[in-house]
């Protein structure tokens, strides 16, 4: 199964570093392929340093796409750390 | 030894305070970095295990560390769970193993191969926040390559009295094993206003200086030190009338800064007797403790969006109705200014057929998507009506409107739902205070129309300025031209304020200028009633409120309308702050705002 969808980045300092450790270490818990897309680039949710490398300030578009078994499950995690503004302000 | 002269250096100040005392240099030397090839696959083997230990035992060092960490640092402490992460990337762990496995490299040159390459990753993004967290990723590589080269002793925890910390970079792993309480301040040759130093000293309240470029170059161990964290500047050897100078500056910042803080839960009245409103500005509940610690006698502006986004269903009236209401006790009995949906169409994508957009600041955002969507907006007024039930003090704000027309539809929509409430008998306000931000400028000039069918108006500059100048201060080639201090934009605020003191009704200004404490006298001569900022400002703006006259400022803005550039207002704002608030400007002069000055004066 293949899923995909839209976030808005909304905590002030965007995706650095410890952000992106918590996406990373929610993608690692499923079993699906997790990718992370910004105008045109595909990184690997399942890397800290490929998601830092996204470079993802405050306001940033950003797709989620999950792909595999549990693609929903994982979707709804990372759609819970975005929702959330990843527990910052 | 050769008593040596004072010198001084330029960085940039994040964290404010002084200190003065002695240097405590620590240096790192490089490390050399051999490079050979292994022929037989045993070797290679073996290499592959030397790597492998060695980031287990860097990783066991965070996790000791994460332990041991101070209670005041906490925050840190996931940021050693980060650092385990990176060890464990991909992009590093499993290519150097690769690059010894398969080309036969020696550990410490595949690593310094791969941090190439991570590096060459980064940099081809364009943004400048990567390179602080390039940082990161370098300070943990070389903790795996000082542990593979034999130097893994801390020379952080060496510092042993009392000093100024004086290096090169310092990364969290770092910070944490300082003994931060024998630290006086920072002085960095790396760094940004983001970097992690700047973040722990802030929080610390210890005066730091990063990007000095030379700092490690320029002092030597034990020199004295004075260390300006407000205004970035690093003062080495300095001489008596020097250190003399800084000490009584050192202790009049510090009570300047107490008093401050002390009085921020007080009024702000003028010397001659006005009363000026500052209120918050704030987007979710948690942000109501912050504003009421900083004094906030309000919420000027309630930002609703956030209750939109990042979510796979639709906010229910319930849920935001809960978050308004409970604004609304939280403030009681100080008013809680709601601002209604202000976003672009493409926010709402995930739910509603949204067409691309060719010049969406231009476009269906805003006020015109809620009028395009009547039954989105009226649930969220439904759940702002319903908010002031009882209380009576929420009032209704919306943003963007351009006209009159526009205005009635939206009032209009209002009825309507008082209407449908009252059907059902669910408790609202019924009086409700109904107002609009003005920030488009055609409202700006049909400002005397609108003030005549509104409770009140709330300007906001950030977009004012925008469509009024026609500039994106996003966009670096143009951000000079964003000029707060623009003669269009202080007309039209004069207008604005004229057109609604007519009317009877008081008028807030929320933008970014509000929190801008330079500009207080300029607000006020220009006779703004409420001004509505983060909560940061609060308490630096309300002293100065309290150290105006309205009467002189109002003279000042009468001298002001007649000059013809920004620069020009800029300087006059400069000299009268200068005089009339020696201390505020003495203590934070490198921060007024120069907009466009500079440029324009080099042409």
């Amino acid at each position: 199964m293949e899923l995909g969808r839209h976030f808005v980045v909304a905590n002030e300092k965007g995706i650095h570093a410890r952000v992106a450790a918590r996406i990373t270490e929610v993608a690692q818990r499923f079993r699906s392929e997790i990718w992370l897309e910004k105008d045109g680039n595909r990184v690997n949710g399942k890397s800290v340093l490929d998601v830092l490398s996204l470079a993802c300030p405050r306001g940033t578009d950003v797709r989620v796409v999950a792909i595999g078994p549990d693609a929903k499950d994982a979707l709804d995690a990372i759609a819970d750390l975005f929702r959330k503004k990843f527990g910052e302000t | 030894m050769k008593k040596m002269k004072q010198t001084k250096l330029k960085g940039i100040g994040v964290s404010q305070g002084i200190a003065i005392g002695k240097a405590f240099v620590v240096k790192r030397g490089r490390i050399s970095i051999p490079y050979y090839l292994l022929w037989n696959e045993e070797a290679r083997e073996e290499e592959c295990r030397r790597f492998e230990e060695a980031v287990r035992e860097v990783e066991n060092e965070f996790l000791k560390l994460k332990q041991s960490i101070r209670s005041d640092l906490q925050e840190y402490a996931s940021l050693l769970d980060v650092y385990c992460m990176i060890l464990r990337d991909h992009l590093i762990y499993d290519e150097t193993l690769r690059l010894i496995r398969h080309k036969g490299l020696n550990v410490l040159w595949a690593l310094n191969v791969t941090m190439e390459k991570v590096r060459k990753i980064f940099e081809s993004v364009d943004d400048t926040c990567l390179l602080d967290r390039m940082s990161d990723v370098g300070s943990v590589v070389d903790r795996v390559m000082r542990r593979l080269s034999g130097q893994h002793q801390s020379i952080f925890s060496t510092i042993t009295e009392r000093a100024i910390l004086v290096t090169h970079d310092l990364s969290p792993a770092d910070a944490v094993q300082l003994q931060l309480e024998k630290v006086m301040a920072f002085v960095l040759d790396m760094g940004g206003r983001t970097s992690h130093t700047a973040i722990i000293a802030s929080s610390l309240d210890i005066p730091a200086v990063v990007a000095t470029e030379r700092a490690t170059k320029e002092i030597c161990p034990g020199d004295l030190l004075i260390v300006d964290g407000t205004s970035g500047d690093v003062i080495i050897r300095p001489d008596e009338s020097t250190i003399q100078e800084y000490v009584e500056l050192q202790f009049s910042l510090e009570s300047y800064l107490r008093e401050i803080s002390r009085q921020a839960p007080h009024l702000a009245i003028t010397k001659d007797g006005h009363r000026i409103r500052v209120e918050a500005n704030v987007e979710l509940l948690e942000d109501v403790v912050l504003a009421k610690d900083n004094g906030a006698e309000g919420i000027g502006l309630y930002r609703t969006e956030f209750a939109f986004m990042n979510r796979e269903d639709f906010p229910t009236e319930e849920e935001l109705y809960q978050d308004y209401r409970q604004m609304a006790e939280l403030m009681a009995p100080h008013s809680v200014t709601i601002r209604t949906l202000d976003i672009g169409a493409e926010k709402l994508s995930p739910w509603l057929p949204i067409p691309p957009e060719t010049n969406p600041a231009l476009g269906l955002r805003s006020v015109r998507l809620c009028l395009k969507y009547p039954e989105i907006f009226k649930m969220q007024l439904r759940a702002i009506l319903r908010a002031g039930a009882g209380l009576k003090n929420v009032r209704l704000m919306f943003p963007l409107v351009s006209g009159i027309d526009e205005l009635r539809v939206l009032k209009a929509l209002v009825r309507e739902t008082k209407e449908e409430l009252q059907r059902k008998r669910i408790p609202f306000d019924e009086d409700m205070p109904v107002g609009i931000m003005v920030e488009v400028p055609s409202a700006v000039a049909v400002a005397d129309l609108l003030a005549s069918e509104v409770d009140f108006f709330s300007i906001g500059t950030n977009d004012l300025i925008q469509y009024t100048l026609a500039v994106d201060r996003h966009n670096e080639y143009v951000a000079h031209m964003f000029e707060s201090l623009h003669p269009a934009l202080l007309r039209m605020i004069k207008f604005t304020v004229d057109a609604a003191h007519k009317a009877g009704i008081p008028v807030s200004l929320c933008g970014e200028m509000s929190g801008e404490p330079f500009y207080v006298p300029v607000l006020l001569g220009l006779d703004v009633d409420v001004l509505s900022m983060n909560a940061q400002s609060i308490p630096r703006v309300k002293n100065l409120i309290r150290r105006s006259s309205r009467v002189e400022c109002r003279k000042f803005v009468e001298n002001v309308l007649l000059m013809k550039t920004a620069s020009d207002i800029n300087r006059a704002l400069k000299e009268l702050v200068a005089c009339q608030f020696p201390e505020e400007y003495n203590f934070f002069k490198s921060g007024f705002p120069d907009p466009g000055e500079t440029i324009y004066e080099k042409r």
